[in-house]
Order: structure tokens, then C-alpha cells, then sequence
């Protein structure tokens, strides 16, 4: 089961992130879970400075942009 | 009924109740209302496609090519500090694309990377460095306080990061230790490359936007002439009454200002110089950037030449079969606008990014700065032309002379009036900054804004006051920041804002 957290306080770019993370965990029909960082200091304990940014299992995939869905599909694989 | 329901009651007597009370008799609240529509067609017809559309592309590719990752380096726990400061004060606008990346940027950089300084330094220049604004600032404001925004701007952040560090400097924060999640590096394109790429698109957005010279030579209809400088053009030129306000540059009356009415010019030619040549010779200039540019996006990043060599077309055609006076001009630009969009839009790689990224601020910006220039039409008219604040209020506060507040309270004569003549700069720019640093200013809305306080009165000291505190700042930002640094740091930094912007303010009203 994979754990995915998306990091962002909110905006638009968060968002899409988010949306974008969840088409493509269900398009490869992974087992997830998708949880919503938005408070600051829990996304600076992850060591991430830049939002939105995407945690799989732990390990900081992406951080300063919202990728398609494709690009997220190589990152949860 | 439930709260719903409720809710669209409220809404609907709200609106009820504004419509009934609705001043349409007074002349002030209609004028107010034209107003409010004069500006924002001028806008669209003087502003939007020639500056704010080639702005957005700028913006948008400032955000996707300019590497975030190698300016992170310089804001990192081992950049060298000296530097951090100023890589800090430039990359707001590079770093902070999107608006609430600032917060987690700003407290990275302070627990994480260079420190409270540099991180202050960031904070501050995130949304004062914004690089629409300033472009937006200089045209419709003008040159002067475009480019004194920006060097406030940029000195601003490095003395108050500076400060705020050595204010701080006992405060030995433990860093928190672990991978820092940096972004990928990009596509690697040579810096040289970048550079022109940049280049070549500020040249088409800096020559199509070249300003008419001032210095005219005036051919009346009666058969005087003489040469002045135009200090206020009519916006439009072939309306009744339309006059241009001049000041002569030569003759017995030298430096006398005059109005002359548009109807009784019979020529008006401008002066020669190097700035009537470039402006002359405008339009050819900014088609050599644009060429540059098509060639840029064939050999560099990848778009077909053919695609390239048909969006170029309809623009050509257009610019060689229609005239090139006035708004004509706007067709060809807008095909060509199009063009690009179409080209980058169907683009699967970088061109992609690119226009996402330049679509997401037009996005996010156009509607803002639609109410924000409805609203300062409405509230405060363009210059000569009041709104709804009467001029005299604005000359009060922020005016460049006590003379109205004086007149208008009654306090003129005696003491008083000594006192405030010798604090009245002071205490104008000191006024600007503060009501800046508390209001809220949308992207790019503090333009219109102040260009309706200055045609209403206000002085040029408080208006850069207001340019270098307002975005900054703003009551609700204030409330987050202190959520993040903590009250007493949030007041230390407010404050400095507000010192350094009446300070800048003063030295520009006095000396520019």
C-alpha cells in the first residue's frame, strides 16, 4: 500500500497536484492512500521548500510544479 | 427554512436593498459609473495586448525555464551568506510563482537554508519584485517610478533582511538536519540561450510599448508655432473640447505652461532626437525582435519550422495591408498573439509548460485586475475627471502641499500652519506607507489604484510610499506571517517596511 502525501497550504497548484496524483494512482489500480499536507511546519519536517510537492513511501518525488498525469503514473510506480 | 435557503434570502434582499438605495439620481455617482468604464477602456485598449499579454509570456517563462533548483542553491544552510541576500532580493518574482508558495518558501529558507535574513529578504521581494507589476508600473505610471520601484524594491529586501538579521543574530536556530527536497533540474539549456531568449522578448515588449516624445513642434491653425514639451495628452485627441497641456521650450515665455486645444492644431511634429527616431521606427524594431524570436523557437526549443512559418503569416499580411497609426496596430499583434498561443498550446514539451504556465496568470491576474481597474474608475476618475472621492480629500492626506488640508480644516494661520508645512512631507509619505502596509492590494491592482490617487493629487514621494509598502503587505498577510515568526518579529519587520518606504518616499519627492 502505497502513501501518498501531497504537500501545499491550498493553491490552485496544490489542487491540481492532488487531483492529478489521485487519477493516477487509480489509473494504475494501486492500493493508496492520498493525504493532504497544508500545515507549514509539517511540510518543512519532510524537508521540502518548495509547494506543491508530492511524498511516495516517504521519499520526496516532486516539488515545485504540478506534473500531468503520465509524468505522476512513472513516480508511484 | 434552512441555512441555505436563508443565505439566498439575505443575498436577494442585499441586492434588493442596493438597487433601491441606489444613488442614479446624483451626477457624481453617474459620472463615477462612466468613469469607471472610460478607464477600463482605455486599458483594454492602450494596455492589455501590447504590455500585460507579452508580460504573461515573460512571467510564464520566467517560471518554467529559469531553474529553480540552481537558485535554490544560493538560498541553502551552506550558501555563502553575502550572497544569499541578494540572490534573495531578486528572486521573488522567479521563486514565489505561485502566491502561497512565499509562506513555506519564506520559512524553508529561515529553519532550513540561509537564514532568518535571506528568508526575510525572499519575503519581502516575493510580491514586491513582481515582475508584471513593475513593467505594468512603468508604463502606466511611468519610467521614473517603475524603475525607483524596482531599485526600492530591491534594496529594500537586502537592508531589511540585513537588519532583521543582525537584530536577530543571538537567536542561533537549530536547523533542521535531513534531505532537502530540491526540484529536479530541467531541460539544460545554456545560459547564453536563456539569456537571449529573455532578451529578445523584453526587446518586443519594451519597443512596442516606446512612448511618443515629448518635445513637439506645435503649427497652429491660425499660422503660430512654436516648440513645447507635452506634459498631458488627451486621451483622445478628436474629442470636443480635447486639449493638450504644454510647456513651452523656447521664447520670451519659456517654461509657461499652456493648454492647446486639439481642434487648432493644424501639425504637430515631433523634435528630432534619438528618442523620436526609435520611436519612429517602433514598430520595425519590435518586428526584428519578433523575428528573432520565431527563429529562437525553431532552432532552441524545438517547434517545427513550419508551424512557426505559418502562425507568422496572418500577422505579416495584416501589418502590411493595414495602416500603422493608432489602434490598427493591435490586429497584426493580436494574430500574432495567437499565433504563438496556438503553436505553444498544442506544443507536448516545453512549449506546453510554457503556455500553462503563461495561461495560469492570465488566469489568476486578468479578473483581479478587471475589478481592481473598475473599482479605481469608479472611486477615483482619471486625472481632471473625479470619481466618487472627491480630488480635494486626496489632496488632503497625501497632496504635495499642505495648502488644501489646511484650507479644507480651517487649522490655516499661526502655529499649526508652520508646524505643518515643515512635517508635511513627512507625514505624507509616513501616511502612504502605513494605509499601504494595511491594505490589501490584488496583483497588480495598486497600479489603476494609484493612478487614479496621483491624477487625483497625490504626491510622487507618497505614491512610491504606497508602491513600496502596499503589495508587500497587507493586514490578513501580516496575520499569517506572525503565525509563522512570531508577533514581535512580524511588528520588527512591519515597522522596517513602513521606515523604509516614508524614507524612499521622501528622498523621491524631493529629489526626482
Amino acid at each position: 500500500m502505497k502513501r501518498l502525501q501531497v504537500l501545499g497550504p491550498g493553491c490552485p497548484k496544490c489542487k491540481a497536484l492532488a487531483e492529478n496524483t489521485e487519477a493516477a494512482a487509480k489509473a494504475l489500480g494501486i492500493e493508496y492512500t492520498l493525504e493532504k499536507v497544508t500545515d507549514i511546519k509539517e511540510i518543512m519536517k519532510l524537508g521540502v521548500m518548495m509547494t506543491p510537492a508530492l511524498v511516495v513511501d516517504g521519499q520526496v518525488k516532486v516539488v515545485g510544479k504540478a506534473p500531468d498525469v503520465e509524468a505522476i503514473k512513472a513516480f508511484l510506480a | 427554512m434552512d441555512r441555505n435557503q436563508l443565505k439566498r434570502l439575505a443575498a436577494y434582499a442585499a441586492v434588493f436593498a442596493g438597487l433601491f438605495f441606489l444613488p442614479v439620481g446624483s451626477q457624481r455617482f453617474r459620472n463615477s459609473v462612466l468613469e469607471a468604464l472610460h478607464l477600463a477602456n482605455w486599458y483594454a485598449r492602450e494596455h492589455v495586448l501590447l504590455c500585460l499579454v507579452p508580460a504573461f509570456f515573460i512571467a510564464g517563462a520566467i517560471g518554467v525555464f529559469v531553474s529553480q533548483a540552481s537558485v535554490m542553491k544560493y538560498l541553502g544552510a551552506k550558501a555563502n551568506k553575502v550572497l544569499a541576500y541578494g540572490v534573495a532580493a531578486v528572486s521573488g518574482s522567479i521563486l514565489a510563482v505561485c502566491s502561497c508558495t512565499v509562506l513555506p518558501l519564506f520559512a524553508g529558507i529561515w529553519r532550513m537554508g540561509a537564514g532568518l535574513g535571506p528568508a526575510t529578504a525572499f519575503l519581502y521581494s516575493g510580491p514586491a519584485i513582481n515582475v508584471l507589476a513593475i513593467i505594468l508600473t512603468a508604463r502606466i505610471l511611468g519610467l521614473e517610478l517603475g524603475i525607483a520601484r524596482a531599485v526600492g524594491a530591491i534594496s529594500f529586501s537586502v537592508i531589511i533582511g540585513l537588519i532583521m538579521h543582525l537584530i536577530y543574530r543571538k537567536e542561533e536556530l537549530a536547523k533542521a538536519s535531513g534531505q532537502l527536497g530540491m526540484p529536479k533540474p530541467e531541460v539544460s539549456r545554456p545560459l547564453t540561450h536563456n539569456a537571449l531568449f529573455f532578451f529578445v522578448m523584453v526587446g518586443v515588449l519594451v519597443f512596442a510599448n516606446w512612448g511618443a516624445p515629448n518635445n513637439w513642434h506645435f503649427a497652429l491653425s491660425d499660422g503660430t508655432e512654436f516648440r513645447a514639451a507635452v506634459t498631458k495628452a488627451p486621451e483622445d485627441a478628436s474629442a470636443p473640447g480635447a486639449a493638450y497641456r504644454v510647456k513651452l521650450l523656447e521664447g520670451p515665455d519659456q517654461g509657461k505652461e499652456l493648454n492647446v486645444e486639439a481642434s487648432r492644431i493644424a501639425q504637430k511634429t515631433p523634435l528630432s532626437g534619438t528618442w523620436t527616431t526609435i520611436w519612429r521606427s517602433k514598430w520595425l524594431v519590435t518586428a526584428g525582435f519578433a523575428a528573432a524570436f520565431s527563429l529562437i523557437l525553431i532552432f532552441w526549443f524545438a517547434v517545427r519550422w513550419w508551424k512557426v512559418v505559418l502562425a507568422a503569416i496572418p500577422p505579416i499580411v495584416l501589418a502590411l495591408a493595414l495602416p500603422t497609426g493608432g489602434l490598427w496596430v493591435l490586429i497584426p499583434f493580436a494574430a500574432a498573439v495567437i499565433g504563438l498561443s496556438i503553436i505553444l498550446s498544442t506544443d507536448k514539451g516545453e512549449g506546453g509548460e510554457w503556455f500553462s504556465a503563461t495561461w495560469g496568470f492570465a488566469k489568476q491576474i486578468l479578473p483581479l485586475l478587471f475589478f481592481g481597474v473598475l473599482a479605481a474608475g469608479f472611486l477615483l476618475g482619471r486625472p481632471d475627471h473625479e470619481g466618487l472621492i472627491p480630488s480635494r480629500y486626496v489632496e488632503m492626506l497625501v497632496g504635495d502641499s499642505p495648502n488644501r488640508m489646511l484650507e479644507m480644516t480651517g487649522w490655516g494661520g499661526g502655529a499649526f500652519e508652520g508646524f505643518a508645512r515643515s512635517i508635511w512631507p513627512l507625514w505624507t509619505n509616513f501616511f502612504a506607507s502605513v494605509f499601504g502596509a494595511f491594505m490589501y492590494f490584488a496583483t497588480l491592482t495598486e497600479v489603476p489604484i494609484l493612478q487614479g490617487l496621483i491624477g487625483a493629487g497625490m504626491g510622487k514621494g507618497p505614491a512610491l510610499a504606497l508602491l513600496l509598502a502596499g503589495p508587500a503587505l497587507s493586514l490578513p498577510s501580516m496575520l499569517v506571517i506572525a503565525g509563522i515568526m512570531g508577533i514581535r518579529k512580524t511588528v520588527v519587520y512591519v515597522s522596517l517596511v513602513v521606515v523604509m518606504a516614508t524614507i524612499s518616499g521622501l528622498l523621491f519627492g524631493t529629489f526626482v
